[in-house]
Formats: C-alpha cells, sequence, structure tokens
C-alpha cells in the first residue's frame, strides 16, 4: 500500500478542537470540562460557541474526574481535558472507580504526551499513560496517528458507551490519514504492507515508522557490506484496548519479526501489549522501541528523540540489527 | 411520620445495621449506627422527593453516600423504604451479592453513586447537581442532590476541591451533610490531622452552614427545611453525632470504626440495648 506523502502539518490536539465543536454542534449531550488548560488542550472554542456546557473547574484534576463522573451519570458525555501527565495521573485512582468501575460515560482527553512535549520537560512529558489506562477494566484506548485520524476518532468516542481514554500530542505532525477514512475502535490499520517485518506503531510514531519503511526498503551499504531491502508492514495500532490481535497475529504470521514503537516507556505500553498477545497467541521475536524506563528532559522534540533513540534512523537500525 | 416514629424507624435500622455486621463478619460499625438518625430523616422524614417503586424517576432528590463505609446503615435505610427487600439485608459483602462492602452505583435501586475511597463521591454530588442545573428547561423543579460524607474525609484535598467547585456555580440545590463523629481509623479526628474550626473553613469556603445534633431527628430536619431558603450557595450541614450510638460499649470509641461487633456477646448485647430504648425497658410492647 502506498502511503501519501503528507504535504501538512497539523498537531493531533488540533484535529481534536476541531471536532468538539462539531460534536458540540450535532450533540447536545456533550460537555466539556477543563482544568485551567483550556488553550493548550484546543477547548476554548467549544467554550466560546457553547458557554453553558464548557465547565471550568482551575488546576483540580481529581474533581475533573469527579464532576465528569457525576455528570455523566446524568446522561451528558463529558470530554475531561489536561495534559496526559496529569489526566491520567493525578487523578487515576478516580478515573478507576469514579469512572471505570461505575461505568461512566466519560471521555478523557490526555493531551501533550510523550517527550514531543519538548522544553516543558520531564514533569510534564507523559511516558506512562498507555500503561496506566490500559489496566483498567471497561476503559478503551486509543492513540489516533494524525489530526484527522483524532477528529474521526473522537466521533467515534463520543459514540461508544463506557469511558474512553483519548492520547494525543502537542507539537504539529504530518497528516496521511484520510479525513474521511472513518475509525473502527478496536481496529488497527495495516498502513504499508510488507513481508519482512512488522513495524507496529501509535501515535505519530507511524507516520516515523512509515519513512523508516521507505528507507528499508531500498538497498544500500553500511560502513563495510552491502544491505539487502527490507519489506516492513506498517501497522498503526490506534486502538491499544481493546487490542486488534487478529491484524496483529496476521502479521506476525506472515513476516515472523516485530518492532514496536512509541513515545512512551517500553514497559507497559503499544509495546507491552503486543508482546503480551503475540507471547499468547503467536510467540515471535518483539524489540520494543520508546523511552527506556527513564524520565525525559527539556529539549526540542528532534533532539530528545536522537537522545532516547526515537529516531527515523534509530527505528532502520533496530530493524536491521534484528 | 411523627418524630417519635422516626426515632422509633432508626432504631430498628441500628438493630438491621448490628445483624448485617454481624452476618457479614466485617464492616464499619461506628459511623453506620452514628448516622442512622439523619438516614431516618433523609428516607422517612417526607422532606425529599423520593419513590422507591420508581427509584430512577428523573425528578427524584438524589442522595449520594461519599463516605462509602457506612453503607450498612445506607443498605438498611433504603431496604427499610421499600426499595429492595430486607431479607437481602443478610447477604451484606458476600460473593455476588448486590450489597457490596462499599457502595457500587446502580447495585440496588437507590445506590446512586460508588464510594469508598473518600472524597470521590463529593466531586460525583458538584457534577450531578451542576448536570441537574444543566437540565432545568426539562425538568419542573430542580433535584435537590444530598451528599453524605465523614468528617476524615475532609482531610482529602478532593474535598476542598469539591467545595470550591460547588461554591463558584453557585449549587443551591447541593446540600453536604458531614457526620462530625470525631472519629477515624487511628484516633481522633483532632489528634490525627485536626480539622477545627470546621465550620469556619466551610462558610469560607462558600457554604452557609448548619450544625445541629445529628441525633435530634427534628433538628436534621429542620435543617434540610431551612436548606431551601438559602440560595445562590450551597449548604453544609455538620451533624454531630456520636459514633457507634445506640450500643454503649461502643459509643465514643473509634476502635469500632472499622470493625463489626462479634456474633456472641456484642451482638447479642447490642441488639437488647437497642430493643430496650425502643420499649422503654419493657414498659411498651410493639
Amino acid at each position: 500500500m502506498k502511503h501519501p506523502i503528507a504535504g501538512v502539518a497539523k498537531a493531533t490536539r488540533d484535529g481534536y478542537g476541531e471536532a468538539l465543536v462539531e460534536l458540540g454542534q450535532s450533540d447536545p449531550r456533550v460537555v466539556v470540562l477543563s482544568a485551567d488548560l483550556a488553550e493548550s488542550t484546543r477547548c476554548l472554542e467549544f467554550a466560546r460557541q457553547f458557554p453553558g456546557r464548557f465547565i471550568e473547574v482551575g488546576v483540580a484534576e481529581q474533581n475533573l474526574a469527579g464532576i465528569a463522573a457525576g455528570m455523566a451519570m446524568e446522561g451528558f458525555t463529558p470530554f475531561i481535558n489536561s495534559f496526559a501527565a496529569f489526566s491520567p495521573g493525578r487523578n487515576w485512582e478516580q478515573i478507576r472507580v469514579s469512572i471505570c468501575y461505575s461505568n461512566a460515560n466519560v471521555k478523557i482527553v490526555g493531551s501533550h504526551s510523550g517527550l514531543s512535549v519538548g522544553q516543558d520537560g520531564a514533569t510534564h512529558q507523559a511516558l506512562e499513560d498507555i500503561a496506566l489506562m490500559r489496566v483498567l477494566p471497561n476503559l478503551t484506548v486509543l492513540v489516533p496517528a494524525d489530526a484527522n485520524q483524532t477528529r474521526s476518532a473522537i466521533f467515534a468516542a463520543a459514540g461508544h458507551p463506557g469511558p474512553v481514554y483519548i492520547r494525543l500530542t502537542r507539537e504539529e505532525t504530518p497528516v496521511f490519514i484520510d479525513r474521511d477514512a472513518g475509525f473502527k475502535i478496536g481496529k488497527a490499520q495495516v498502513v504499508r504492507e510488507g513481508s519482512d517485518i512488522t513495524i507496529a506503531a501509535c501515535g505519530p510514531m507511524v507516520y516515523e515508522a512509515l519513512l523508516a519503511a521507505d528507507q528499508l526498503i531500498r538497498p544500500g551499504t553500511n560502513s563495510t557490506s552491502p544491505l539487502s531491502p527490507i519489506s516492513a508492514e506498517v501497522i498503526n495500532v490506534s486502538t491499544i484496548k481493546p487490542l486488534d490481535t487478529e491484524t496483529i497475529v496476521k502479521s506476525a504470521k506472515k513476516t515472523g519479526r516485530v518492532v514496536t514503537v512509541e513515545d512512551h516507556q517500553i514497559a507497559g505500553g503499544l509495546g507491552g501489549a503486543v508482546a503480551e498477545a503475540l507471547s499468547a497467541l503467536f510467540p515471535v521475536p518483539i524489540k520494543r522501541l520508546g523511552v527506556t524506563d527513564q524520565f525525559g528532559q527539556s529539549g526540542e522534540k528532534a533532539e530528545l528523540y536522537r537522545k532516547h533513540h526515537l529516531t527515523v534512523d534509530d527505528i532502520v537500525n533496530a530493524v536491521r540489527e534484528g | 411520620m411523627d418524630i417519635s416514629k422516626l426515632h422509633d424507624k432508626a432504631n430498628e435500622i441500628r438493630q438491621d445495621v448490628i445483624k448485617m455486621l454481624v452476618a457479614a463478619g466485617s464492616g464499619h460499625s461506628a459511623g453506620s449506627l452514628g448516622m442512622a438518625d439523619v438516614f431516618a430523616a433523609l428516607y422517612f422524614g417526607g422532606q425529599l422527593v423520593l419513590d422507591p417503586a420508581d427509584p430512577w424517576r428523573e425528578d427524584r432528590d438524589r442522595i449520594l453516600v461519599s463516605s462509602g463505609h457506612i453503607c450498612p446503615v445506607w443498605y438498611a435505610a433504603l431496604a427499610h423504604a421499600g426499595y429492595f427487600p430486607r431479607e437481602e439485608l443478610g447477604s451484606l459483602r458476600q460473593i455476588n451479592s448486590r450489597l457490596q462492602g462499599h457502595p457500587h452505583v446502580r447495585s440496588l435501586p437507590g445506590i446512586e453513586n460508588t464510594s469508598g475511597p473518600l472524597g470521590q463521591g463529593m466531586s460525583v454530588a458538584v457534577g450531578v447537581a451542576l448536570a441537574l442545573r444543566l437540565k432545568r428547561p426539562t425538568l419542573p423543579r430542580i433535584p435537590r442532590v444530598i451528599c453524605i460524607t465523614s468528617d476524615a474525609e475532609l482531610q482529602e484535598g478532593q474535598a476542598w476541591e469539591a467545595a470550591m467547585a460547588a461554591s463558584k456555580y453557585q449549587l443551591d440545590n447541593l446540600t453536604f451533610i458531614t457526620d462530625r463523629n470525631y472519629i477515624q481509623i487511628d484516633g481522633f479526628t483532632e489528634d490525627i490531622m485536626p480539622l477545627e474550626p470546621l465550620a469556619l473553613k466551610l462558610g469560607s469556603f462558600g457554604f452557609h452552614v448548619l450544625s445541629v445534633d445529628g441525633h435530634n431527628i427534628q433538628e436534621v430536619l429542620n435543617a434540610l427545611q431551612f436548606d431551601l431558603a438559602i440560595r445562590r450557595q450551597p449548604v453544609w450541614i455538620i451533624a454531630n453525632t456520636i459514633p457507634g450510638k445506640g450500643v454503649s460499649f461502643m459509643e465514643g470509641m473509634y476502635e469500632w470504626h472499622g470493625k463489626p461487633p462479634t456474633k456472641k456477646g456484642e451482638a447479642v448485647g447490642a441488639l437488647a440495648e437497642l430493643k430496650r430504648l425502643r420499649t422503654l425497658g419493657g414498659r411498651v410492647t410493639n
């Protein structure tokens, strides 16, 4: 499958902000809650257009989750917003009990995830949120790969009966998914077919994986010997929970080898989920790329990806090393 | 129901609480017994719009319990009010029971929220009250939200987040009732992490504060009535109670916060005392 070369860069959080306004227009049950981050999380336009349905709780993430649970009990569809480092994080227990155990129809949007947050530094770079969320029963976990898919995912989340976590990012990233592609919760997408290795990625890392696949297919040389082309199959795991094991196993059967890539700790996130599934269903060698049990730090996104081996070159090297 | 009958009802509820805790072999005695009078006032005092036959009707007043550990008294009050059969009370904390050790929302008719981890129900109550105000055009009146809290619960930061939000949104359909029994797991609240001056704190957070004797059902009902007159600010009722009220060897003792009476001796003694209270030492027959 040929992937489009993305000419447009747009942040997933911007795709979200626009989707929210559309939802506000079409669904009167949607309410939006903010914990003092309305501008950054792109809720401001919704707040301007629907002031009666926008609730600002201030810097109080636990209250954010609880108030949303209460509103959901009364038939509303609340979207709660903050940086993923704080929500989930500070309010994990409230999400666990007031939302998941209570099966409250709350949509938890964690923005500014990953090292890509950049200069705010480690305290603001959520590297553990996928792990924190996917272990909770009743919770659906979505990681859209670009702004277009984010819009579709938000609509899907709004229509899903039950709590959902959606992971978003701050930075502008390439738009490469069709705006009208739709979003099926629980389905991963093979965005590039291949035969030698499976690269399973989530979020903006999917595009990086496609760039890596482009490099891998070209024959080349390292310092001493010729490198044969590697045909990489790239999967966009846009739903971490429930994991699309069928698509992942089918690919693993074809290629025999898997590399996972995420802007997240290698423990407990996409890599963990894929490793758990394949070890049970179709064991193959798996290499997990991500942050290796460290905290981030201040820096530009590109610098941080270099430091933590999350660049396109790092993905290429990880595949070639075997 | 007149006041003496309401006190009788509270006494019946206390007896069922004892029986439930004994059958379960675990659970929280002190707060459950202490709050029986408040629960009798809420469910039988005629002040609130409640309908056991249609427990989730849109226009109902909502009673939430954030101090979920006192669920034995909540379950007993609901059963007595006809929300579910009294026979089921004996299944407290058993596997597959609808009577979970800490309340699980909608596990039973009348269980309006999940609680156990303190402070959480308070935020949920704010959300419910806020939602009801948003639904204003579709409801004949804005239903009231009564949320029971414990006093030690107010050591949780979330409690104050909820309080601030309630005040910001002027939720005059929201009332917190705090069981001020001065005890918690490890001892007396004022030794563990002092809450005083509590009424001043609550007032400074924007609440109209009422302080009542939590065992005087008339006072509790008066406060709930007066609550209606307070506009544009939420109300906080401090219900002063004796933990373990009604059972002499439990009253005032923090050690009884989290344990049930034993089947022999303690439970028998407790029930005998409660029955004696009701029948004025045998001079009145049931």
